[in-house]
């Protein structure tokens, strides 16, 4: 009976150190609650919502939404900033082409993400998935990295080959205390 | 304007005159010099009373940083400079905070008894926060700075201001991100978070979860009141001595995650070499002298308190250091207050000014002994030349140097 006893207030002790927290502050989100919230898009696409898109329907998405208004209609020299790359220079990196996200980033999840949560501007979240899809498809397309014909869907869009993919700079795996470069004296 | 109190005034201009009678004892017929009063005053006023204002002579704004307007013609904000050349102490009264945005920003309102903070990803007990909720746990004081990667150096800046002014220091209070962390119970194997604003543009960055659990703080309290909506109102997030960018507004969300997830902030920090993405994250030792500095005029030869500001993402600030005669020669420098960790320190030196043309520099040296470099050094580590458009790699942590010219007005030795 003790013995009893004993092993089932271990047992409590061990199960409430695993699965309380110490202050008991804070409500649980529903599931359904964090699926809303949760606009990240990490480079797997894990987060990708079901839909699909291409360039063709893109360009028309962005008449329709306003793009257009605000980048330009041929996606530069509007008053936003240009979604078109530069011209590449012969025996250049991808960086020639451009501080422009859907050629430089390393992951067309990104370009999704962005679109998906910050435009159009004013009207943010007002997109739906087959558009947004679209929209990158498009963007992905004019700046000369997918075919006009390319589906982008919760599939493909993680594995388009971006220019960048590889020629950008991880950052350093910080530790406290650690050197900002190594053998670096400043 | 009238004297409020004319009869009082007069009476003690009477008694006044009436020791000096006394005093000198003998009927001179100067009138004695009345004690100097303020010649207006400042009409008492519903708003005056319930929050202050500074005083009219006081002028010193905040100014639009790096040539974009704040607000442009959208009406977003991207970078304002605070205006270091009227600085005092270590902390930027919070009016005057520079501001920064995730590429240009609208500013949000929000009511605070709305606003949410959702910890989930890689968590055992994913958890939302009221502000209420937060403002229960325990809570911490400290001074730290933030510093934009646009702060640098350059030939082109006329004010310190342009130099310098995106930096500012200010008392954040609010909850250990690690103690938030620890109540959701992050997940072996997580080894970043994702922090997200609330903003139109919902600006996110990934943070190393090392840096998370060390000494991150989701903060409310600003300066002894709440973190003002330029700032992040009702919630941010402070990333103690990394860059600008990573100390997420208007914090709304927390993901912890297994991987860097390069968002739309994350892309805008990619850097092709690797000294400059490395360079570009932990803030390394910095100073500058904030008095005298360019555009100021001394008024003449002799005695002069140099005064100036050191930080360092790396920690406290050990020693500063001051040349008066262009780095020939340097004089430690005396350290106002104690020198808190990841904040502003200030920093002072006595001098005499013998009126001729000279160079002013400052140099820091923070607790992991590191030393603030100048643009030589930097450049020879390199091994590039040192041109006038030479930029530093990353975070441009380099000296800064004032000319003195024998007519006493200060410039930009860069220019
Ligand atoms: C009211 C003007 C406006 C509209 C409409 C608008 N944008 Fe934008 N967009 C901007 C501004 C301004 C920026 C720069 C970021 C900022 O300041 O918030 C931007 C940035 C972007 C970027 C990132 C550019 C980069 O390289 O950093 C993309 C991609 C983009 N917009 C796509 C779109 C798409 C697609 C639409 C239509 C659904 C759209 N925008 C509608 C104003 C607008």
């Amino acid at each position: 009976m003790r013995i009893l006893r004993l092993i089932s207030l271990v047992l409590l002790l061990g199960s409430s150190a695993l699965a309380q927290s110490k202050y008991g502050v804070g409500s649980t989100p529903g599931k359904e609650e964090i699926r809303a919230w949760d606009i990240s898009i990490s480079p797997t696409g894990a987060e990708l919502p079901p839909g699909r898109g291409t360039s063709k329907e893109g360009a028309r998405v962005y008449v329709t939404k306003g793009c257009a208004a605000c980048h330009g209609a041929t996606a530069k020299g509007g008053p936003a900033p240009t979604l078109l790359k530069a011209e590449a220079k012969p025996n250049g990196t991808p960086w020639d082409l451009g501080r422009v996200l859907p050629i430089r980033s390393p992951y067309a999840t990104t370009v999704w993400d962005y679109i998906n949560r910050a435009m159009p501007l004013n009207r943010e979240g007002t997109l739906t998935p087959d558009e947004v899809y679209a929209l990158t498809a498009y963007l992905l397309n004019i700046n000369g990295v997918i075919p006009e014909d390319a589906v982008m869907d919760a599939q493909s869009l993680p594995k388009v080959r971006m220019p960048n993919r590889e020629a950008w700079a991880p950052l350093p795996d910080w530790k406290p205390g650690m050197p900002r470069f190594a053998g670096y004296p400043y | 304007m009238e004297s409020k109190q004319p009869n009082r005034r007069r009476f003690l201009k009477g008694s006044a005159a009436l020791v000096g009678l006394a005093a000198v004892g003998s009927a001179s017929a100067q009138t004695p010099a009345a004690a100097p009063a303020p010649a207006a005053f400042i009409k008492g006023s519903e708003e005056q009373i319930a929050y202050g204002q500074r005083s009219r002579f006081e002028t010193s704004v905040r100014t639009s940083h790096g040539g974009r307007k704040s607000p442009d013609a959208f009406g977003l904000v991207m970078h304002v400079a605070t205006p270091l050349q009227d600085s005092v102490g270590v902390i930027t009264p919070s009016a005057l905070h520079y501001v920064a945005t995730t590429r240009g920003a609208f500013i949000p309102d929000i009511d605070p008894k709305e606003h949410r903070l959702m910890i989930h990803g890689m968590v055992d007990r994913p958890l939302t926060f009221t502000m209420e909720d937060l403002k229960r746990l325990p809570s911490v004081t400290r001074l730290h700075f933030v510093e934009c990667a646009a702060n640098r150096p350059s030939a082109t800046a006329k004010t310190i201001q342009d130099s310098h002014g995106m930096t500012s220091c200010a008392e954040w209070t609010g909850v250990l991100l690690s103690t938030l962390l620890k109540e959701a119970g992050v997940q072996s194997g997580s080894s970043w978070i994702v922090a997200e604003g609330s903003e139109e543009v919902k600006g996110a960055s990934s943070i190393p979860m090392e840096k998370a659990m060390n000494d991150c703080i989701v903060a409310y309290g600003m300066n002894g009141e709440a973190v003002r909506p330029q700032q992040g109102y009702p919630l941010r997030l402070l990333v103690p001595g990394f860059e600008g960018i990573f100390n997420v507004k208007w914090l709304r969300r927390i993901k912890a995650v297994d991987q860097y997830y390069m968002t739309y902030n994350d892309f805008g920090h990619l850097r092709q070499e690797p000294e400059n993405a490395a360079l570009g994250y932990q803030i390394g030792p910095k100073s500058v002298i904030t008095f005298p500095c360019v555009g100021k005029q001394l008024p003449g030869k002799g005695f002069y308190e140099i005064s100036g500001l050191a930080w360092s993402g790396g920690g406290a600030i050990r020693r500063v250091e001051v040349s008066t005669n262009g780095g020939r020669s340097w004089t430690d420098a005396e350290i106002r207050g104690t020198a808190q960790r990841m904040a502003h320190t200030r920093f002072s030196l006595t001098w005499n000014w013998d009126g001729t043309e000279t160079a002013l520099l400052s140099r820091c040296t923070d607790e992991m002994g590191k030393i603030q470099p100048t643009r030589a050094q930097v450049a020879e580590f390199f091994k590039v030349p040192l041109v006038p458009t030479y930029r530093a790699p990353g975070q441009d942590n380099t000296i800064q140097t004032w000319k003195i010219a024998s007519d006493g007005s200060v410039h930009n030795a860069y220019s």
